[in-house]
């Protein structure tokens, strides 16, 4: 009876933190995504050109790259959070411009945004229900994550549309991937820090949603 | 090819260079699964791909 009660106690300080994590990480995540919707519809309003995008883009992964693991502790963290999440959907507004000017633009977006939030929603709920551990994908993402880096090198040279098709079908369910992964850790207390673990899953979504776009520009325009 | 294209290919080269210890990293140290963790990996995404498909139809 001692021991159980010693191991209640034991693991609930654990699993309150869990949860104070996951909550904090959602909550930070819903305010990034909002903030970030809100830089794409400034960007697509000043009419910004496509270069943008990929200035964005590099600005965005070498802040999160270089810069938030080293406030990832500090308040100050937060704030990088927003300046990444903001300064990639500032890169979106020449994209969203784009799309929204094919003869179904509109639908695509739409289907593209309302699918992201799916398969998120879908992923994180199966994690959270299942509570299972995925740990063991991480190396498997990681090497399927760096083969699609290479890939996409490959074809800025190669320009083939199929291959550019495949990629963003394949960073689907790598990103799918690491939603299991990184919600996964959250849960099982290998991710502490809800600033490091918001952004994880904002480059999921981010990502997701591009491929999304990609794939549904492509298809919904080849007739 | 534009500039462009070559300041893309010089990103994604950084990002490889980058990743690439991180990924050794999480191949050494990620535990190993079992069938069953692989078939409640492979579920969820056959979902996600039956999902994108259902979209390439309604688009």
């Amino acid at each position: 009876m001692n021991q159980n009660l010693s191991t209640v106690s034991q693991r609930s300080p654990s699993a309150i933190a869990t949860n104070k994590v996951l909550r904090n990480t959602y909550m930070l995540l819903s305010l990034t995504l909002l903030f970030s919707g809100f830089t794409a519809a400034i960007s697509m309003m000043m009419n910004m050109p496509p270069m943008t995008y990929l200035i964005s883009i590099i600005g965005g992964m070498v802040i999160a790259m270089f810069v938030l693991p080293r406030f990832a502790n500090s308040p100050a963290g937060i704030g990088i959070v927003f300046l990444i999440t903001g300064l990639l959907g500032f890169g979106l507004g020449p994209i969203l411009t784009m799309y929204a000017s094919l003869p179904n633009g509109g639908n695509i977006i739409m289907l593209s945004f309302a699918g992201t939030g799916a398969i998120f929603m879908g992923l994180s709920a199966y994690v959270l229900t299942t509570r299972k551990d995925f740990s063991f994908l991480g190396g498997f993402l990681m090497v399927g994550f760096l083969l699609v880096l290479l890939a996409a090198l490959a074809n800025i040279f190669l320009q083939i549309p199929a291959m550019s098709l495949m990629i963003s079908a394949v960073v689907i369910m790598i990103m799918s991937g690491f939603i299991l992964h990184d919600t996964s850790r959250i849960i099982h207390g290998g991710e502490t820090n809800y600033v490091l673990a918001t952004i994880g899953l904002y480059m999921t979504i981010f990502n997701i949603f591009i491929s999304l776009l990609q794939i549904l520009g492509i298809m919904g325009n080849d007739d | 090819m534009d500039w462009m294209q070559i300041i893309a290919a010089l990103a994604l080269v950084m990002f490889i260079v980058v990743l690439f210890p991180r990924a050794r990293h999480m191949i050494k140290n990620s535990p190993k699964g079992t069938s069953s963790d692989w078939m409640s990996f492979v579920i969820p995404i056959a979902a996600v791909v039956l999902f994108v498909m259902l979209l390439i139809k309604l688009v």
